[in-house]
């Protein structure tokens, strides 16, 4: 290393010693970067919460620029997004950053929360993470659906009398909770209204709140890993795990090469199949909403369908709505329903691996007949798949404190 | 915080008193808030009956016009699909539309004041989705014994030729029957009831 110091840097550790005296600015660097230990064993299931994170960032400043140029009333909206698209300059690459962003927050979410069942990582000491990651999906499905109702094309106008009155099957206080919903007898103009209050401002509010939570729940324990071993159980004489590695820069780094190998699958999209053949904006949505014709075939967007193949299972609109709502609400459960002794899908048996498979197969065949026409053939699938959705919760509360394990090694394994 | 000489008791009350009456005022600077939410008065005052002429429509022709946001179906019916309509009866999950909303004149078999109109909230009783009216009889890719009425393409509910629905469809009630009355033959107002009807 060069040993005389320039003046410049020198400098430069005058200005940040003058921060730190009055902001911890490397205390906090340290605590949550360099001093912070993660597992070295960490594989691709990991990219997925950076990523995350990166698309939040991205929905954020594209969701800025989209309102500059919206209209937010039930006579304008359809015509600005329109504008957004033809007139506005690059309007159309920021409409679609925010459209296709949306989709692939989805895919990262899905995947982030499917690598907690293969290692274990809503399991003790993690269950307040894994709530307040659920508490986040929750949230994005609320301003997801809310902005897609923005746009005002056909699908959002249906999309948003299906979802607002699922509020209805509540008995005896559901039709005037939908009224108060919608702010009139109809969606209106007064529902698009209050839903881009919402989904611009109150509902981000929300959802960086809860990543805020999320991380910091994180730091505390740190995270698990492919072994679902704690690091922090075998610590060398330097006090940090031996089988850990600062998170920067070995995992910013990684976390770099991840980022860029995303960017290049997305940009792919964005640039030559921004609507996914009508599965990230569906082809009714570039029809104006039209309160009096409901399009021929109505299905949500791709990230509700396996809910919504749930809900039509179901012959009894109360008992769907129910079940529908089960089907969300037992994720929160999760931590309390998986009792195994072991973490990772490594050491556990044969049993985890085959109700794991099945419950992913029972979820990607759900999205696939939500989207379907609805032949009596596929809503009996649909009841058959509902079922394995929810055995899988079932079987795991039953099986799992006495299903077959391996002997988990003391350290970690590559 | 010192603790010598304090009287934890009253400590205590204060802390719980205070917490009391800021939760109680809370929860009154909620109330227009969610208020707020509600119809507006522009909203309530939109809400006038609809007049239509229905002379001109063809036997199994159907008008829709929108009432207080909602769409309404006015349908012909022809004499072959009402000859059709008691048959459909155990088929269906209220025929007598008991548990069905509706004008109390609405209340029988072909669920109108005359008949020949179907007057009905196309709006389906399951997410209120715009089911299709498919008034030919014969059969549907959706169902091969197909009598006429209407088809919900999101949830797959069906309603004969009266919006009575089907069993094993995810509707629970028949269709809304509006209010509506003649004011002349062949004109209808939709929203107001015949004089003297609930």
């Amino acid at each position: 290393m060069a040993k005389p110091a320039s003046t410049l840097a020198k400098r430069a550790d005058e200005l940040l010693n003058w921060f730190d005296k009055r902001l911890p600015v490397s205390a906090f660097w340290k605590a949550t970067m360099t001093g912070y230990y993660a597992p070295k064993n960490f594989n691709f299931w990991y990219y997925m919460g950076s990523l995350a994170l990166l698309v939040l960032v991205m929905q954020i400043l594209t969701g800025i620029f989209l309102t500059m140029h919206y209209k937010p009333s039930a006579e304008e909206a359809f015509a600005s997004v329109e504008y957004i698209m033809r007139d506005v300059d690059w309007g159309w690459l920021i409409r679609y950053m925010h459209s296709t962003g949306a989709s692939f927050f989805f895919i990262l979410v899905y995947l982030h929360m499917f690598r907690s069942l293969l290692y274990g990582s809503h399991q003790k000491p993690r269950e307040l993470l894994w709530v307040f990651g659920v508490l986040i999906y929750l949230a994005l499905m609320a301003e997801a659906f809310m902005g897609y109702v923005l746009p005002w094309g056909q699908m959002s106008y249906w999309g948003a009398q299906v979802i607002i009155n699922l509020f209805g099957a509540i008995p005896s206080i559901g039709e005037p909770l939908t009224e108060w919903i919608r702010g009139d007898y109809f969606i209106s103009d007064a529902t698009l209204n209050r839903f881009f209050a919402l989904h611009v401002i109150a509902l981000p509010l929300v959802l960086l709140g809860l990543v805020l939570m999320h991380l910091v729940a994180l730091r505390e324990n740190g995270s698990n890993n492919p072994d679902g071993i704690e690091i922090k159980a075998n610590k060398g004489e330097d006090g940090h795990p031996v089988d850990g590695i600062p998170f920067h820069p070995y995992y910013t780094v990684k976390d770099i090469f991840g980022v860029s190998m995303f960017l290049l699958v997305f940009a792919f999209i964005l640039f030559f199949w921004p609507e996914a053949g009508g599965l990230f904006l569906e082809h009714d949505n570039f029809v104006p909403a039209n309160p009096l014709a409901t399009p021929e075939h109505i299905k949500p967007v791709w990230y509700f369908t396996p809910y919504y193949a749930i809900l039509k299972a179901v012959p009894d609109k109360l008992m769907g709505v129910i079940l529908m709502g089960c089907s969300v609400m037992v994720l929160f459960f999760l931590p309390w329903l998986d009792r195994s002794p072991v973490k990772s899908i490594r050491y556990r048996g044969m049993w985890y691996k085959i109700l794991v498979f099945m419950f992913a197969i029972a979820f990607v065949r759900l999205g696939m007949l939500g989207m379907a026409a609805g032949t009596p053939a596929e809503t009996i699938e649909m009841r058959i798949w509902t079922f394995v959705y929810f055995a899988f919760f079932i079987l795991l509360f039953f099986l799992s404190p006495k299903g077959k394990t391996k002997p988990v090694p003391d350290r970690l394994t590559h | 915080m010192p603790t010598d000489g304090v009287n934890k008791g009253r400590r205590r009350f204060l802390v719980a008193t205070t917490s009391v009456v800021g939760a109680v005022g809370a929860g009154f600077a909620a109330v227009p808030f969610i208020q707020s939410w509600n119809p507006s008065a522009k909203a309530q005052a939109v809400g006038a009956p609809v007049q239509v002429y229905v002379g001109a429509l063809e036997p199994g022709q159907l008008l829709k016009v929108q009432w207080r946001g909602q769409t309404i179906g006015i349908l012909r019916r022809t004499e072959e699909t009402l000859a059709l309509l008691p048959e459909n009866d155990p088929q269906l999950r209220d025929p007598q539309s008991l548990e069905s909303e509706q004008p109390s004149f609405a209340q029988n078999e072909g669920r109108a004041l005359d008949e020949k109109f179907l007057v009905v909230n196309m709006h389906c009783t399951h997410l209120g989705c715009v089911p299709q009216a498919i008034p030919q009889v014969g059969p549907q890719p959706f169902e091969e014994n197909w009598r006429g009425g209407f088809f919900c393409p999101c949830h797959k509910s069906k309603f004969d030729m009266a919006g009575r629905v089907y069993k094993g469809v995810p509707a629970p009630t028949n269709l809304r029957i509006p209010p509506y009355s003649y004011i002349e033959d062949e004109t209808l107002l939709i929203g107001v009831n015949p004089e003297g009807v609930a």
